[in-house]
């Protein structure tokens, strides 16, 4: 079970509470999409996906981007049972999704990445530190129940 | 592969931080050191545990390399080809899971913290590209 302290779960909580996760969500998406082309793969059912303009502003992109962060918020609600709350989440990624959990910590790093440029110098190296963390944790339960 | 205008938006960025490449510089090492603390095992002889003078000065000893490889950004093998042997032969940076990766995204953050909104998904993807292609180079001689 991963520990946490106090102050990591302060540092989690309090930008958590600050982000607008619908906003964010489709930002992150949108960006894992960009940034890492070949993980549109997953997604060929999302129409337009041709051009960052379009992918930014693709509504399936955002809502499903919203979806992916709000599940993100049962994790920051359930730090101390990440297994069991990713459980049937991480069977979905594999058996139907076939995701390879590579494409998960790239999606963490993309949300560092936003988070940074939203709070500027408030994400501190302490605080990017408990989220690497976090974004880490998250990522190893979804690929926990691959087989 | 840099495309024309990922190469533009790398400059335009650096442009944007020229003068305050040591504080950026000191601040991704730093932040490295924080979220992957295995990377500080590549400086045992540094002091990690603020970000101290030997931090600063190592920060902008890369970002002086980096902003070589952005002026040169047409033929990073020349501009790194030094670094590259220095990284192979001498200092041995595990390549695989090469610690520029994480560089990489620290530095990224940095930026990010600094630009804000400024740091679009188009810049976002060329400056990783952009790393991605200066890490493929460094490692290139490694065996």
């Amino acid at each position: 079970m991963v520990h946490w302290t106090a102050e990591e779960k302060q540092l989690i909580t309090s930008v958590w509470g600050k982000v607008d996760v619908a906003e964010c969500g489709a930002e992150a998406l949108a960006r894992l999409l960009i940034v890492y082309p070949w993980t549109q793969r997953f997604f060929d059912n999302f129409g337009n996906l041709s051009s960052a303009t379009a992918i930014v502003g693709n509504p399936k992109v955002r809502a499903h981007g919203k979806k992916v962060l709000t599940s993100f918020g049962d994790a920051i609600k359930n730090l101390d049972n990440l297994k069991g709350t990713y459980s049937k989440l991480s069977e979905l990624h594999c058996e139907k999704l076939h995701v390879d959990p590579e494409n998960f910590r790239l999606l963490g790093d993309i949300l560092i990445i936003v988070l940074a440029a939203h709070f500027g110098k408030d994400f501190t190296p302490t605080c990017q530190a408990t989220w690497q963390k976090l974004v880490g944790v998250v990522a190893h339960a979804l690929a926990r129940n691959y087989h | 592969m840099l495309t024309a205008e990922d190469k533009k938006l790398v400059q335009q960025v650096w442009g944007k931080v020229c003068g305050a490449e040591e504080e950026i510089g000191a601040d991704a090492l730093w932040r490295m050191f924080h979220s992957y603390p295995a990377t500080k095992t590549y400086f045992p002889h540094f002091d990690t545990t603020k970000c101290s003078d030997q931090i600063h000065g190592h920060g902008k000893k890369v970002m002086a390399a980096l902003t070589n490889a952005v002026k040169n950004i047409d033929n990073l093998r020349q501009a790194l080809s030094e670094l590259s042997n220095l990284h192979a032969y001498n200092l041995r940076v595990d390549p695989p899971c090469f610690s520029l990766q994480f560089l990489s995204l620290c530095l990224q953050v940095t930026l990010a913290t600094r630009l804000g909104k400024d740091y679009t998904p188009e810049t976002h993807s060329a400056l990783d590209k952009f790393m991605s292609a200066v890490a493929t180079t460094l490692a290139e001689k490694y065996r």
